[in-house]
């Protein structure tokens, strides 16, 4: 980085794609200004709205960083737009991808097929084999890894992918074919499986490993074109990526582990919501974002999101990587109701999606959605839309697609029905925050729910009821909120590795220092990325079980990585483990030994503090501003008069009850009787039940 | 009771499948055995407090459990009514496939649920334990005879009495299999399921109240009927028949004939299988309530919106004879279950198919393939590997059959390679589709599986095999052919040997570095083989799918090893075909 740019180093934009909307946040460090900018999504092309955003923001010399949350990894996969990818392998087992772990699509029914992202054709046995404890069997021949390198090329592989039964155990075979291949291979688009996730299990580290390989060549087309972009701006900062795990990392790491960018958007909205409750104080948490199509949950406790080992894209389809842990239903604002064939409501997961989108939309869908019986609710102002490209919606559509299609098979009149599908919704999205919070042995009443996205918004206040959540916090600008955590989120490198250890006897000094040389690895790639960070601290945790057991328990170690070394004993271990167990299970087994599985190392290079105060309401606000008057809305069985607020001119301190509708540019509240709502001193909106 | 408006009844709805699918959850994630954990081989619910009658499923268990854990149910329901002595806090176990359906690995537990001192309904938990003694390990013994042969029968009786889990039981339980550590642990999952159904239970009863949720439980199985009912009488009156056959029992070489005469009137279906095969000596009989519980389940494939409690099977007449070899009781061998009842579904099927073959799925591969290495590790102790393994499920009138997948009683994933390996001293040395395993047809079926294992212990390696389709291969519908058969080998000093009743043998040694292979069937085909385009076919034959001997033979396409298609050779050829 020149000179100049780090004098500029104050200013940092984050950038989040999303499948509508392109938002960006543009914040100045030093001067505690921010400024944020929105811009249509070019589907195919991410890099139009992006730059189109980013230059309404000013010059773009004169920005420090910029760190872009990315779809462009998941469309990828989810539209099977990946590189033709060849894979080499041991003998044996060249079908691995495509046997899967011999499931099928659906419980019942037995239709669906598989189609894997590497043809087999594309998949080249070759001579070599590891044995579970890591002897070597069969060396490598390298004549025959190149042999098979060229023939990939020939079939037109883009990028190579390898993997070996056991390198988990031992890479070394591994790395010998890397090493031959590279010696024949065009580009830099080898995917070697013992460095993308050396843990057992072949299919989910095969699966890995492809899909790293499938996306190389797309992500890095994507990097280099928007680098060459902003180079073209005279943009010479820092660059960086949100990972998955909710980490940032450098785009050199990107190109290198594509994969672990499979959720890059939502999780920098997790990691931006978990930083907004953090400064309301709220440390336990449930964040919730309610799209067009889905409502993805999410839980933070302690503070800290949860993160999930794996997670499975489509049948078949699978990525283990340490990802934020992000549930998701069906149900969205554009989720079809229906009744059943049993007579039953059901609302989602068929949806109309933002294309052709809700009746109302008038862009030729007949069936009712969640959207259109808010609209009809007058819960949404059909005279000002939010999120879409309407300028009004129309309501009486909405109404007589719910009449018919929901009315009338269940027997109530049009807002008896509208109240029934917006009950039903509720209901599946109570479901997915108990799948979170109770199913994990949470208690739902120590959480807040935290809506982000436009419509969350909508229906927080009935879920706190619902599901017996101590209140709701929708941020002072929810539509941005991962845009908001580009900027926020701290860097992070995490790595796996199976290690296969009898607890009892442990050789705790080996163990040691294999922390030591995992942790110093994993805090070498944070200190390389090249952003400011306060600290790089080093976090470990074991994967544990009974003997026998197959599933492992996540044990969160109390050690780190001080001066290179790290201070482990097996009692240390051992109380670590109880406590988990006993946590997930309540009960601990006797006398059966205890093994230590794989050892994740996570290194986490905190970013200097961003105090939220920045987007705090300013002085000079006055409550009657604030009033838009009254409309009439449904809640419960009956219209009641509720007052409109413009959200954004509320000062800090004001209280609303309800029934009440809190309207902004981005997102609209929803008070129904018996809340209120509570401007707090960084302009979050409290929600909670009034004290009868 | 109330009525309970639909909008309250969706929302119970989810409410309580969510508890059955969260005791799933947990027996999965805390078990021992892979065959819960990795296979989940395993099954929570509800069910009602006089009949027993499935009220609420889970939305993972193993679909074969949802259709017979109602009988476990009963089987206590009766017990406590002729012995009387039910309390909160107890909590029965019991594995007599006679009563409660399926095998005796199966173990179920079962705990009332009161309320003001009633008894409200119950919880159910059932899991395949991995040995329960009898001769072989892993209990699919394929000469079995008599129950006794296959393992150590519990009827139901008390583990937890008012809270206090009854350590005598625990021992006993202990001292009769070859892995004890591993049952202890499947033993501690079920609990810990039933002890969170029973918070879960409550707190939503707390919330809604008895008698909500009782009406809500009514109302459930008053809409699977009319589901049910509604499917039945969308199709044409009439008897349908349909028979297939299983290579043998084990024991006597001969095959068994599995005929069902289907017949529709109106709303309601009769299934008669009178005319199979009287009880057999060997394990492959079936007791009435694992018979009922497998068409179940083949009907649930084929009317899935139907949901999954004892409403949908009001519409449904058995006749199940017992001089038949689907309605036996004690001591007649059950072990080989997993085999006949695929079979069962499979006429059912067969018999549904025959209304609108061209809406018609074809077979799947139609063989567990219970599969035990056992032997003793260096240091003495007994090691026994247990898995059951795939095969291509039918070609159907969307697509071809999945490759490699699992059997239509269950939604059992395989355990890794890398887990089997670190876990039993084998090393498999193949683990591939099997190429011209598929039924051909204009959708073909998926690919069965080729697995190849070597024995790397000093003292080698025992191997059990309980399969079938050794002799009669899934058939194919709409015109589609049938898929190729089950093979099972192992190498000897002599050359390859392969098993005398096609695919069931116990006690075969092999040593050290000697392999055992095993190679399943594919699916059936759906369609005219010579309607799938030719371009298709090669495609095939340049994957490997099929060899160009295949695409000639059965497709009439000819195509290169590489997969070109040759366009004037496959158009003669299909004209001297037509001649």
């Amino acid at each position: 980085m020149s000179d100049r740019a780090k004098t500029l180093r104050s200013t940092i934009v984050g950038v989040d794609v999303g499948g509508t909307f392109t938002d960006l946040f543009w914040f100045d460090e030093a001067e505690r200004r921010f400024a944020t900018a929105k811009a249509p999504s070019n589907r195919g092309d991410e890099s139009v709205g992006f730059l189109q955003g980013l230059k309404s923001l000013g010059p773009l010399a004169e920005l420090g960083s910029i760190v872009h949350g990315t779809t462009v990894g998941t469309n990828a996969l989810l539209e099977r737009r990946g590189a033709r990818v060849g894979l080499i392998t041991t003998r044996g087992f060249r079908d691995v991808l495509e046997m899967r772990r011999r499931d099928r699509p659906h419980t019942w029914g037995l239709w669906g097929d598989f189609i894997p992202i590497v043809d087999r054709d594309m998949r080249i046995e070759v001579g070599e084999r590891v044995l579970a404890d890591g002897t070597l069997r069969e060396a490598i021949q390298e004549a025959e890894v190149r042999a098979a390198a060229r023939s990939l090329l020939a079939k037109g592989a883009q990028a190579l992918a390898i993997v070996f039964i056991n390198a988990y155990a031992n890479p070394a075979n591994e790395r010998a074919a890397a090493a031959a291949a590279r010696a024949v291979w065009p580009n830099g688009n080898i995917a070697v499986s013992s460095e993308v996730l050396p843990e057992i299990r072949e299919f989910e580290r095969t699966s890995t490993t492809a899909i790293n390989a499938y996306l190389q060549p797309v992500i890095g087309s994507y990097l280099v074109k928007l680098g060459g972009a902003l180079a073209a701006e005279t943009f010479d900062g820092e660059f960086h990526i949100v990972q998955s795990n909710g980490g940032v990392m450098s785009t050199a790491m990107a190109r290198r582990l594509p994969v672990r960018t499979a959720l890059s958007g939502p999780a920098a909205g997790v990691i931006a919501a978990a930083a907004i409750a953090r400064a309301a104080g709220y440390f336990d948490v449930i964040t919730s974002d309610l799209g067009g199509t889905s409502f993805d949950v999410s839980l933070i406790a302690d503070g800290v999101s949860k993160l999930s080992a794996q997670t499975t894209i489509d049948f078949g389809f699978v990525i283990r990587t340490p990802m934020i842990e992000i549930t998701t239903i069906g149900a969205g604002g554009g989720s079809i109701a229906q009744v059943d064939k049993g007579g039953l409501l059901q609302v989602g997961p068929e949806s109309a999606g933002s294309r052709p989108g809700p009746v109302c939309y008038a862009q030729g869908n007949t069936r009712p959605t969640l959207t259109d019986a808010n609209v009809v609710l007058g819960r949404i102002n059909a005279e000002r839309p939010i999120g879409g490209n309407q300028t009004r919606l129309d309501v009486e559509a909405a109404k007589a697609a719910i009449a018919e299609h929901v009315g009338a098979p269940l027997g109530l009149d049009v807002m008896q029905a509208a109240e029934a599908i917006v009950r039903v919704a509720n209901a599946r999205m109570a479901g997915a925050i108990r799948l979170v919070s109770i199913e994990r042995g949470h208690d739902p009443s120590r959480f807040a729910i935290m809506p982000f996205g436009g419509g969350g918004a909508l229906h927080a206040g009935a879920l706190i009821d619902e599901v017996g959540l101590s209140c709701a916090i929708v941020p002072r600008f929810p539509g941005i909120t991962s845009a908001l955590g580009c900027v926020i989120a701290d860097l992070r490198h995490d790595q796996v590795l199976t290690v296969n250890l009898d607890l009892a006897g442990l050789d705790a000094g080996a163990l040691a220092a294999r922390m030591a040389e995992t942790g110093s690895e994993a805090k070498t790639v944070v200190e390389a990325a090249g952003v400011a960070v306060d600290s790089v601290e080093v976090v470990y945790e074991l994967d544990m079980h009974y003997l026998g057991q197959t599933h492992t328990v996540a044990t969160t170690l109390p050690v780190t990585l001080r001066d290179g070394a790290v201070d482990i004993d097996e009692d240390v271990i051992r109380t670590a483990f109880e406590a988990a167990y006993r946590r997930d299970f309540s009960r601990l087994l006797v006398d059966i030994p205890v093994r230590i599985v794989s050892l994740r190392t996570a290194a986490i290079g905190r970013r200097p503090h961003f105090d939220l105060a920045a987007l705090a309401p300013g002085p000079g606000l006055s409550v009657d501003d604030a009033r838009r008057g009254t409309r009439p809305v449904w809640f419960a069985g009956g219209w009641r008069e509720a007052a409109i607020w413009s959200r954004l001119d509320l000062p800090v301190g004001t209280i609303v009850e309800g029934p009440a509708i809190l309207e902004q540019p981005d997102a609209t509240t929803v008070l129904d009787p018996g809340l209120s709502a509570r401007v707090d001193a960084l302009g979050n909106l409290v929600v909670e039940r009034m004290k009868q | 009771m109330s009525v309970l408006d639909p909008v309250t009844l969706a929302i119970l709805k989810g409410r309580l499948e969510q508890i059955a699918d969260e005791m799933d959850a947990t027996l999965y994630r805390s078990a021992f055995n892979p065959i819960i954990a990795e296979a989940h081989d395993a099954c929570h619910g509800l069910y009602h407090a006089e009949t027993g009658a499935t009220l609420v499923q889970g939305t993972t268990g193993l679909p074969i459990f949802v259709g017979a854990m109602a009988f476990a149910v009963k089987a206590v329901i009766d017990k406590v009514a002729a012995e009387g002595g039910l309390d909160p806090g107890d909590t029965f176990i019991f594995n007599d496939p006679y009563d409660g359906g399926t095998h005796l690995n199966d173990f179920r537990l079962v705990r009332p649920v009161f309320r003001q001192g009633e008894l409200f309904c119950w919880l159910a938990s059932v899991g395949h334990w991995l040995d329960i003694g009898g001769n072989v390990p892993g209990g699919f013994n394929a000469r079995a005879t008599e129950s006794l042969q296959e393992g150590v029968r519990f009827p139901p009786v008390k583990l937890v009495a008012k809270g206090r889990l009854n350590e005598d039981i625990v021992a006993i339980l202990a001292a009769n299999s070859r892995v004890p550590q591993s049952n202890y642990g499947d033993l501690n999952g079920q609990l810990n399921a039933l002890d969170l159904g029973e918070r879960r239970l409550a707190a939503a009863l707390d919330e809604y109240g008895e008698k909500t949720i009782s009406a809500a439980f009514d109302a459930f199985m008053q809409r699977a009927e009319a589901l049910m009912r509604e499917n039945i009488a969308s199709l044409p009156d009439g008897l349908y028949s349909f028979e297939d056959y299983l290579d043998n029992d084990g024991v006597t070489d001969e095959k068994l004939t599995i005929a069902l005469d289907l017949t529709i009137k109106g709303d309601a279906m009769t299934l008669d299988f009178s005319r199979s095969s009287p009880p057999c000596a060997g394990p492959l009989n079936i007791a009435r309530s694992t018979a009922i519980a497998c068409c179940y389940v083949a009907l649930k494939h084929l009317f899935v919106d139907v949901p999954a409690n004892a409403g949908c099977l009001a519409p449904i007449d058995f006749v199940i004879p017992d001089t038949t070899l689907l309605g036996v009781s004690w001591p007649k061998p059950v072990g080989g279950y997993t085999e006949t009842i695929l079979r069962v579904i499979g006429v059912v099927f067969g018999a549904l198919a025959k209304i609108a073959p061209e809406k018609a799925t074809a077979a799947p591969f139609g063989t567990i393939n219970a599969l035990s290495l056992a032997g003793y590790r260096a240091g003495g102790q007994r090691w026994v590997m247990f898995s059951f393994f795939g095969g291509g499920l039918g070609g159907n009138p969307r697509t071809d059959g999945l490759n490699h997948g699992n059997n239509p009683i269950s939604m059992a994933t395989i355990p890794p390679v890398e887990i089997l390996e670190a876990a039993y001293p084998i090393l498999f040395t193949q683990w591939a589709l099997r190429p011209d395993s598929a039924g051909a047809g204009r959708h073909r079926g998926g690919l069965g599986a080729i697995y190849e294992i070597e024995a790397l212990s000093k003292g080698g390696a025992d191997a059990f095999l309980l399969g079938e389709r050794g002799r009669y291969p899934p058939f194919g519908v709409n015109g589609g052919g049938s898929a190729a058969l089950n093979v099972f080998s192992w190498q000897t000093e002599a050359g390859d040997a392969h098993p005398p009743l096609a695919s069931k043998v116990a006690d075969v040694k092999i040593r050290r570095g000697q392999r055992v292979r095993l190679e399943t069937p594919g699916g059936g085909g759906w369609g005219d083989p010579l309607a799938r385009d030719p371009a298709i076919v090669a495609r095939d034959v340049r994957l490997g799918y099929i060899t160009s001997a295949t695409a000639q033979a059965d497709y009439k396409v000819v195509a290169t090893a590489e997969g070109e298609l040759d366009v004037a050779a496959t158009q003669a050829l299909r004209a001297r075909c037509a001649i």
